[in-house]
């Protein structure tokens, strides 16, 4: 078996000195004249050497230097290096060496990093092959991470063991890191990565299994379609929640893109803000959404297709959210967010919601600009 | 207003002074109350609870309850043949000797590390259970064998997809009860009939009522009403052939010498544990239990804990834990959960499984044939007084018969009462509960009514009758 | 004595007896006990007893229980209950949520003496009057402590309790008619999951509220944007898992039947507030008691138990039949209740819980009771002023606050700067003796423990515990690697996981374990 392996190293460096990432040249040269040190590697060592207590049999496949073969060294491995570097390591590279490992056919792809490296993972393979995340960046936004570098190595090592190599869509979603320097949140779904099912790890702490979010996801879709009125437009915007309404009524959709139904049969796909409009006219119109990534935006981040024109004709009432509980459990208590760029319709859609979250199951919570 | 005098309650150590005061200092406050300030002080309860003064020393207490438990009767005073879901079956003291560690006593929830006597001993009783039963699987026990019942058509409905449960109608009244109360609104119950001479189901109304709607069949074998359910085969073969479930009640004492229903096709056995190593308990003391074969499907529709074996990282050395916990049961996750699940009859469970380890297979055959003799030597003989009838439904039947006095010009109620002041309990009074037999009662024989015991009855009943 | 950190942690090992499995004590001949045969003169008359039965209902391959004598039996089980950390034995408070207090031992002597355990369910109510005598003075006290007017016993758990008061409630919309309209019942969201599958299972939908993020209850106004003319009642904890008293409380109450729905008090953490605030003047309409819990008749390893519901005057004649009852000096079971659900659990409830209930309750008297919550009330606080001091512990909500009897902490900090998580804490504090739990769905709180010291732990033995914690908080600083391989002084280590979620391979029977990992059949 073979694990391929991808360190930015320059990941999280941003955020040692407040630099809240560290996408782009001009930001890694401040950083580093504010004396930060690249972090990814060491954090990457405490993957491998807990992959290597246990004896699994892989072939670890690197980049060479700072980019893996050093730290697999390190670590006692004898890495097969399939990609060189030149002594400063760019986005280009992770992204070459991505495509290079997946054609040596690697069964998973470990990149240390943050969501910067994710988007380039992600714009590199797409889901041509099962990756996972060792938390390094400033920003993690993206659900593709381990939730600590050591239980990367246990779900690594479960994947490889396990028969049935269950994997699961997860979400990847970057800020603008300018806007969010000053301190504005702009985030931005770029498209789902394939992680394996993190394997139940323990007894005791009983996270909710990925498995059975799936299995939620598909009541909450059961429980949208229950509830659907006739001859009432029904506007799907983008997430993986989302669109298992659509996959539960058997009709094509997009995964990013808003798409409008009516009476259970699709009246169109990936609409514009003047698309939806030209459809809807003045009839009655509910509109499905899922709060997207950690931060809760359920309008004005991937989904502003659906304008405050269109919001403010709808109205609050006809707004059906929808999540799954941990979803929601992973925004650590902040209300959902409103930010259409029209404050007046942000002030109008605030207050509490009912978000589905089963079939027969609802979960009262706030929303805030 | 607490008396001047603090008093130091023997089970509340730091109700001290001293010691309640350095706690005080610690947390940074004056009075306990202050950790009240968020009660509102319009909830605040402010007088004095109208509940008696604390019976301070320990054998006033003692004396306290036993005067007030002195006034009941109990099976020990009286010769009891009572029976009707729970009766009282010889307790091995061994069983006593272990429920009443304090380990087991006094553990929870502990992790299969700290706990791995509980795990380990209530593994062994789904696993002793399951050669009783002849099954593959069982849980935990749950409350009682009413919502082991109740639990069994909730997971043959979820499983099939129907709605509406066929209910044999010579099925305990107290146990319906309970699964009637389950089932509203959600699932539907529709009685099914029996025959009157036989007491065995009238298999032309369960052909009718057998539709693809109907999830599956219950029903209580020995019945409610003593008898043996002759026909199991043949109603397993009806409900399958719709895509239906057989859920049977069996008494596990049955099973050393009674075919399991597994055998005739019941996809789940279910049932009540007290008869294995349980003191009556006024009806306290019971726990359910479900067994099924390893349908992974079926499995997953168990709503209570279901405990697995493996290694554990040392060679040798026997781990537990719990299986399929996170998708299955509320605890471990409330959208997914089957149903509720919670605190039952762990307890319990570990003594039957004593039972069982004692017991073993010679133990079990043996009680299950004394009982059957001695069942049917009672029935006879009481049968021999004239204008007695027993069993009043001729069919063979295992602990309990129903006794006919309808000829004697008696109620059930005045010949009980009069047992009574021979210190005996008579059969229980089935004159509401099933009016067609009009003044009948339940006689239950357990390996504890020696011949001289059934004598004695039988000796008061001509007494009385005549 | 003061709080001394540098006192000794004990040095530990639980009883580790290598014991076999019951069948592996399997030698075939042997005897456990001996039932008897039957006596002669019957053998005599009826033969072997199976004369009648048709062939195919006689059993034919005994079942394959173990042949094991009788010592052996016993010393195996006594040897599984040494490998069992009761709370006889242990500093219990690491199980929050569930109230592991002292069980008096004077309550099992009483319990088992044969005027209880050998009384028949359907003895004549004449023949019964003192355990009759016992429920009606149980239901009594517990009105009082609740302000409620009627009480039953019937429910076995605190669980069945929320089933039963969904059961009430369904039935007392159908009398008025507007069952079909009342199909939701709000909760909130940290509520035990049983208010949540209880309901669910009488077919309402459920509706959550979610907790403010600062103050840690849901508030008032998120209940308002709930609540609605379809809402049947509202089931609420106070206070929940977190130890936080929602001051809020009289105006949920007021809000849910201003709306025409019930109110109903799920008061499993009630061990802090007896005889400090009651149902009936927070508004509700039903509550219930865990009497193995908060009435200590101890928890058995998981049951028996018994969750002792009130009604208002008004629900009375929705009660789960019969109900006790006290005519002319005399106790009766009353089954004539108008509107009764019916039965929620065979005969009348779990007895023997009931009576070491009552035996609790007098021992303790009106002063007592209040007694054990202050003092329940200061320990936990006294814990709370502890952890919190401690490296990588947290507890998450009302920063500064007080809490009731339990708090729900996080080593959520522990686990980001260690990779040290709670598991890992709750199998090294093993190798001291204790027990801590993680939690119960839902997993809101990252890296949850939850700890609840109840009255009956001295200082001395709350500041072993707390000792025990910083000594591991402070080894997974700076040896993580060691505390995730714990325990080491444990009946057993690490157990392997793997075949707990897979049908090939789940063995949760001997049997199945024979078939799967022996190929035996």
């Amino acid at each position: 078996m073979k694990v391929g392996l991808i360190i930015n190293p320059i990941a999280g460096m941003g955020g040692s000195v407040g630099l809240k990432g560290t996408d782009g040249e001009e930001i890694l040269k401040r950083a580093r004249e504010l004396g930060a040190e690249e972090s990814a590697n060491y954090r990457t060592l405490e993957t491998l050497r807990e992959l290597k207590k246990v004896d699994s049999e892989f072939t670890l496949c690197t980049p060479s230097g700072k980019m893996g073969e050093t730290a697999a060294i390190q670590c006692g491995y004898n890495p097969n290096v399939v990609y060189r570097i030149n002594k400063t390591s760019s986005c280009k590279d992770t992204m070459e060496a991505a495509k290079t490992l997946i054609q040596k056919g690697v069964d998973i792809l470990l990149f240390a990093g943050g969501d910067g490296t994710a988007r380039d993972i992600y714009s590199a393979i797409g889901d041509t092959c099962v990756v996972l995340g060792i938390p390094c960046g400033v920003k993690m936004h993206s659900g593709v991470y381990a939730s600590h570098p050591i239980t990367a190595a246990e779900i690594v090592t479960s994947y490889l063991k396990s028969e049935s190599k269950q994997i699961v869509e997860a979400e990847v979603i970057d800020l603008d890191e300018e806007a969010y320097r000053s301190d504005q949140i702009a985030t931005k779904l770029y498209g789902y990565l394939k992680i394996p099912l993190a394997p139940r790890l323990t007894q005791g702490v009983k996270s909710r299994s990925q498995a059975s979010d799936t299995n939620i996801q598909r009541a909450i879709a059961k429980h949208v379609i229950k509830y659907m009125e006739e001859d009432c437009f029904y506007l799907i915007g983008p997430g993986s929640t989302t669109r298992t309404v659509m996959n539960e009524l058997k009709l094509p959709n997009t995964l990013l893109g808003v798409d409008l139904i009516k009476n259970r049969k699709l009246i169109g796909l990936d609409l514009s803000e003047e698309g939806i409009i030209n459809l809807i006219g003045n009839s009655k119109t509910k509109v499905v959404v899922t709060p997207i990534g950690g931060q809760g935006f359920i309008f004005g981040r991937g989904n502003q297709q659906i304008s405050p024109t269109i919001l403010r004709q709808i109205g609050k009432g006809n707004i059906i959210i929808v999540a799954t509980q941990s979803k929601l459990y992973s925004l650590g208590g902040i209300p959902l967010r409103v930010d259409t760029g029209d404050i007046g319709i942000d002030n109008l859609l605030s207050g509490y919601y009912k978000i589905i979250t089963g079939l027969n199951e609802t979960v009262v919570y706030n929303a805030g600009v | 207003m607490r008396k001047t005098k603090v008093k130091v309650h023997p089970y509340i150590p730091n109700s001290a002074p001293e010691v309640k005061q350095a706690m005080l200092k610690e947390i940074g406050i004056k009075k306990v109350d202050e950790l009240y300030n968020e009660i509102p002080s319009k909830i605040r309860f402010k007088g004095k609870l109208n509940i008696p003064d604390g019976i301070e020393s320990e054998f006033a207490l003692k004396r306290h309850v036993e005067t007030i438990l002195a006034k009941n009767t109990s099976c020990v005073d009286n010769l009891s043949f009572l029976g009707g879901g729970v009766a009282n079956h010889y307790v091995p003291v061994i069983c006593d000797e272990v429920n009443s560690r304090a380990e087991f006593l006094t553990a929870y929830a502990g992790e299969p590390y700290e706990d791995h006597g509980r795990f380990q001993s209530l593994w062994e009783f789904q696993s002793l259970m399951a050669e009783l039963l002849d099954v593959e699987v069982v849980s935990v026990p749950t409350f009682d064998g009413a919502q082991a019942a109740s639990s069994s058509i909730g997971m043959i409905r979820r499983y099939t997809g129907r709605d509406e449960i066929l209910i044999s109608d010579t099925t305990s009244p107290d146990r319906l009860a309970v699964i009637q109360n389950y089932c509203h609104p959600m699932i539907k119950i529709t009685m099914v009939k029996h025959n009157v001479k036989t007491g065995m189901m009238d298999i032309e109304d369960l052909k009718q009522k057998m539709t693809k709607n109907v999830a599956g069949i219950y029903f209580e074998n020995p019945s409610y009403l003593g008898f043996i359910e002759t026909e199991g085969k043949e109603i397993s073969k009806i409900v399958h052939k719709n895509g239906g479930k057989v859920i049977v009640y069996a008494d596990p004492i049955s099973l050393g010498v009674l075919t399991p229903p597994s055998n005739y096709g019941a996809d789940i056995t279910c049932g009540e544990i007290q008869p294995l190593g349980l003191h009556i308990n006024y009806g306290g003391a019971t726990g359910g239990y479900i067994g099924v074969n390893d349908d992974p499907k079926l499995v997953q529709e168990y709503p209570w804990r279901l405990f697995g074996i493996d290694k554990t990282e040392v060679e040798g050395e026997w781990g537990f834990g719990d299986v399929l916990y996170d998708d299955r049961t509320s605890f471990g996750n409330r959208e997914t959960g089957k149903d509720y699940v919670g605190t039952a009859s762990a307890l319990w469970g570990i003594t039957a499984g004593v039972y069982l380890a004692l017991m073993g297979p010679e133990g079990m055959k043996e009680v299950g044939t004394v009982i059957m003799q001695r069942s049917q030597y009672a029935a006879k003989k009481i049968s021999g007084i004239k204008g007695i009838k027993a069993p009043a439904i001729d069919s063979p039947f295992f602990k309990e018969f129903i006794v006919d006095f309808n000829k004697t010009g008696k109620t059930v109620s005045q010949i009980n009462k009069a047992l009574e002041k021979k210190g005996i309990f008579g059969g229980k009074d089935l004159s509401k509960e099933f009016k067609e037999l009009g003044q009948s009662a339940l006689f239950c024989i357990t390996e504890e009514n020696t011949k001289e015991d059934i004598d004695r009855l039988v000796s008061e009943l001509k007494n009385i009758i005549k | 004595m003061s709080a001394d950190i540098k006192s000794k942690l004990r040095k530990f090992h639980q009883a580790k007896w290598d014991e076999q499995l019951i069948f592996e004590l399997d030698t075939p001949g042997e005897r456990g006990i001996i039932v008897g045969g039957v006596e002669d003169e019957i053998e005599k008359q009826i033969g072997n007893g199976f004369a009648n039965l048709p062939t195919g209902m006689k059993r034919k391959k005994s079942p394959a229980l173990p042949e094991v004598g009788q010592m052996r039996v016993l010393k195996h089980y006594l040897r599984l209950s040494q490998h069992t950390l009761g709370a006889d034995l242990n500093v219990d408070i690491g199980q929050g949520t569930c109230t592991v207090k002292y069980s008096p031992k004077i309550n099992e002597t009483i319990a088992r003496n044969h005027k209880a355990t050998k009384l028949h369910p359907w003895q004549d109510e004449s023949q019964v009057q003192g355990a009759l005598e016992i429920l009606y003075k149980l239901n009594e006290y517990l009105s009082e402590l609740s302000g409620l007017d009627h009480f039953t016993i019937q429910p076995p758990s605190g669980s069945a309790a929320i089933f039963t008061m969904a059961s009430i409630v369904q039935k007392y919309h159908e009398v008025r008619g507007e069952a079909d309209q009342r199909d939701e019942i709000i909760t909130t969201i940290f509520s035990h999951p049983s208010d949540y599958s209880a309901v669910a299972l009488k077919g309402y939908k459920v509706t959550m509220l979610y907790h403010d993020p600062k103050t840690g209850v849901p508030s008032a106004e998120a209940l308002r944007a709930a609540i609605s003319e379809r809402t049947a009642a509202i089931f609420i904890t106070n206070p929940e898992d977190t130890g936080i008293y929602n001051p809020e409380i009289p105006e949920f109450t007021k809000i849910a039947h201003e709306a025409g729905a019930l109110c109903c008090y799920d008061q499993a953490n009630a061990n802090g507030l007896l005889g400090i605030t009651r149902a009936k003047e927070a508004g509700f309409d039903m509550c219930f008691f865990n009497l193995h819990k908060t009435f200590s008749t101890p928890h058995g390893c998981g049951g028996p138990a018994t969750g002792a519901m009130g009604v208002t005057k008004a629900l009375k004649e929705f009660l789960p039949a019969p109900y006790v009852e006290k005519k002319k000096g005399t106790y009766t079971l009353n089954y004539n209740l108008k509107h009764s659900i019916g039965k929620v659990r065979s005969f009348y409830g779990v007895f023997p819980v009931a009576l070491k209930a009552y035996s609790w309750l007098r021992s303790l008297g009106a002063e007592g009771i209040r007694e054990a919550s202050e003092v329940a009330v200061l320990n936990n606080n006294y814990l709370l002023t502890h952890i919190k001091k401690i490296k990588g512990a947290e507890a998450p909500y009302a920063k500064g606050k007080h809490r009731i009897e339990q708090v729900r902490y996080s080593w959520e900090k522990l686990f980001k700067e260690t990779g040290v998580n709670t598991e890992d804490v709750t199998l090294r504090m093993c190798d001291f003796g204790f027990h801590l739990w993680s939690s119960h769905h839902p997993f809101i709180i990252p890296q949850p423990f939850t700890i609840e010291p109840t009255e009956s732990y001295s200082k001395a033995e709350l500041d072993e515990y707390l000792n025990a914690l910083r000594h591991i908080a402070k080894e997974a600083y700076d040896k993580p690697d060691f505390v995730k391989k714990a325990p080491y002084n444990s009946v057993v280590h690490r157990i392997n996981h793997d075949s707990f979620d897979d049908p090939k391979k789940w063995a949760i029977t001997w049997r199945l374990y024979k078939k799967k990992h022996l190929n035996q059949n």
